[in-house]
């Protein structure tokens, strides 16, 4: 517990882009840090429990001055996947896999999926669903297995129980993300068997907390979401679809949003817009990118680290 | 509300708006035979300009998206939808049926407007 202090200016470096990886643990909601850089250490030190990694918002279709060739930036992000040693369990994308929703993206998304070392689960953002009222286009391209409603679904891994939200259909006009009260449901029922000291992992696209209203940076009805899993001792959500890292704390929950592998966007009210933020194109690498999750085994905690594709020259 | 309603791609989209300025009469009545008039909404800054538009019944709105990222038309009611615009995309539908149309863009749904056929 001596590193906190030190890895909090590592979160701020990694939160300004400045390209720092940041190891988050949490012991009983309790967070501890560690510098990326001690990954194969921790593994090594501990019981090596399971790990996984996170991607977002590939956005594949994309081609604009803030990132022509994203196929390219989630390759790369997928080969530093492929060499994680030891491998990851499995990889989740929080969505936004393609950028108009059309087949043809579909089709080089799944193509690139595929050269994953470890299986993916996949979850719909706002840009996967344009014109698939219910989510079963996307559903039906990236199956997975227990998949409910419109595509949410829950499995469990390490000791972990993890849910898979789909709050990126029926927005409401001057809206946020929304997860309807069938998802609600299902979801109360989905906890309703597992022990108070299950470590539990939510990850959907749009983020479960209020990160910025005015830019529908939220959801509509996660406070209910957030009810249902007020019992249990760690819960760490993890969301997409703000193309950037951002954390927040609410008793044992913890928030984390993501970076893209495609291109970064505003801090909340930085800019008129949320729109893709261009960065100079020797930059980029530096503020997109995949993050890596850790539990160790013996104790259940969680060690998140952010790492951008490159770090500052 | 019937109508038709087309997506344009990218190259049209512009002709397609110069032809429609040049025939707008967007309040008055339109003879038998005479070309409908027609209505534009710009898409930029995430937002919907002007947000509010007020036309004559028959009157046909283009939308095109002069954003970077994408944006879509639904009505509240979900009955006109455009799918994906990008950039550079424009959509266009006649509102035949006097009434208050709300819509939004199912990327951005704090992006809203209104269309009042009258």
């Amino acid at each position: 517990m001596s590193e906190p202090l030190a890895n909090r200016r590592s979160v701020l470096r990694c939160m300004a882009w400045a390209g720092t990886g940041v190891l988050w643990t949490v012991a009983g909601g309790v967070p501890r840090s560690f510098a990326f850089s001690d990954r194969a250490g921790q593994i090594a030190a501990k019981d090596s429990g399971l790990t996984f990694v996170q991607i977002s918002d590939s956005h594949i279709g994309f081609s604009k001055e803030a990132n022509p060739d994203v196929a390219a930036t989630l390759s790369l992000a997928i080969e530093r996947i492929n060499a994680l040693d030891p491998q990851p369990a499995f990889i989740l994308h929080t969505g936004d896999v393609t950028h108009l929703s059309k087949p043809s993206e579909f089709s080089t998304a799944a193509d690139i999926l595929k050269t994953l070392r470890a299986p993916v689960h996949v979850i719909p953002g706002e840009h996967d669903v344009i014109g698939d009222d219910d989510g079963s286009e996307f559903s039906a391209r990236f199956p997975a297995a227990g998949r409910r409603g419109n595509g949410w679904y829950s499995f469990d891994a390490g000791g972990v129980h993890f849910t898979g939200l789909v709050n990126v259909l029926d927005f409401k006009a001057g809206g946020l993300g929304h997860l309807g009260d069938a998802q609600l449901e299902w979801l109360e029922d989905d906890l309703r068997g597992l022990s108070a000291s299950t470590p539990i992992v939510v990850f959907a696209h749009m983020p479960l907390w209020n990160v910025y209203e005015p830019w529908g940076w939220g959801t509509d009805d996660s406070a209910q979401a957030l009810a249902y899993l007020q019992r249990f001792g760690s819960v760490t959500v993890l969301n997409g679809h703000i193309h950037q890292v951002q954390q927040q704390v609410e008793g044992n929950t913890r928030f984390f949003t993501a970076m893209s592998t495609a291109y970064p966007q505003p801090a909340p009210g930085a800019a008129p817009t949320p729109g893709p933020l261009t960065v100079q194109p020797s930059r980029l690498r530096e503020v997109i990118g995949l993050r890596d999750v850790q539990i160790e085994g013996r104790t259940g905690r969680l060690a998140v680290t952010d790492e951008p594709l490159a770090r500052p020259a | 509300m019937t109508s038709a309603h087309t997506l344009v791609g990218t190259a049209l989209a512009t002709a397609v708006l110069l032809a429609m300025a040049v025939a707008v009469t967007p309040y008055g009545p339109f003879a038998a035979g005479a070309t409908p008039p027609a209505a534009a909404v710009t898409i930029e800054e995430f937002a919907f300009v002007p947000g509010d538009l007020t036309i004559a019944p028959g009157t046909t709105v283009a939308w095109v998206n002069k954003d970077e990222a994408p944006h879509t038309i639904i009505t509240d009611d979900k009955t006109v939808r455009s799918g994906a615009l990008d950039t550079g995309d424009a959509f266009s539908h006649q509102f035949t049926t006097p009434g208050t149309y709300s819509y939004h863009c199912s990327l951005h749904p704090q992006m809203t407007g209104h269309i009042i056929v009258q």
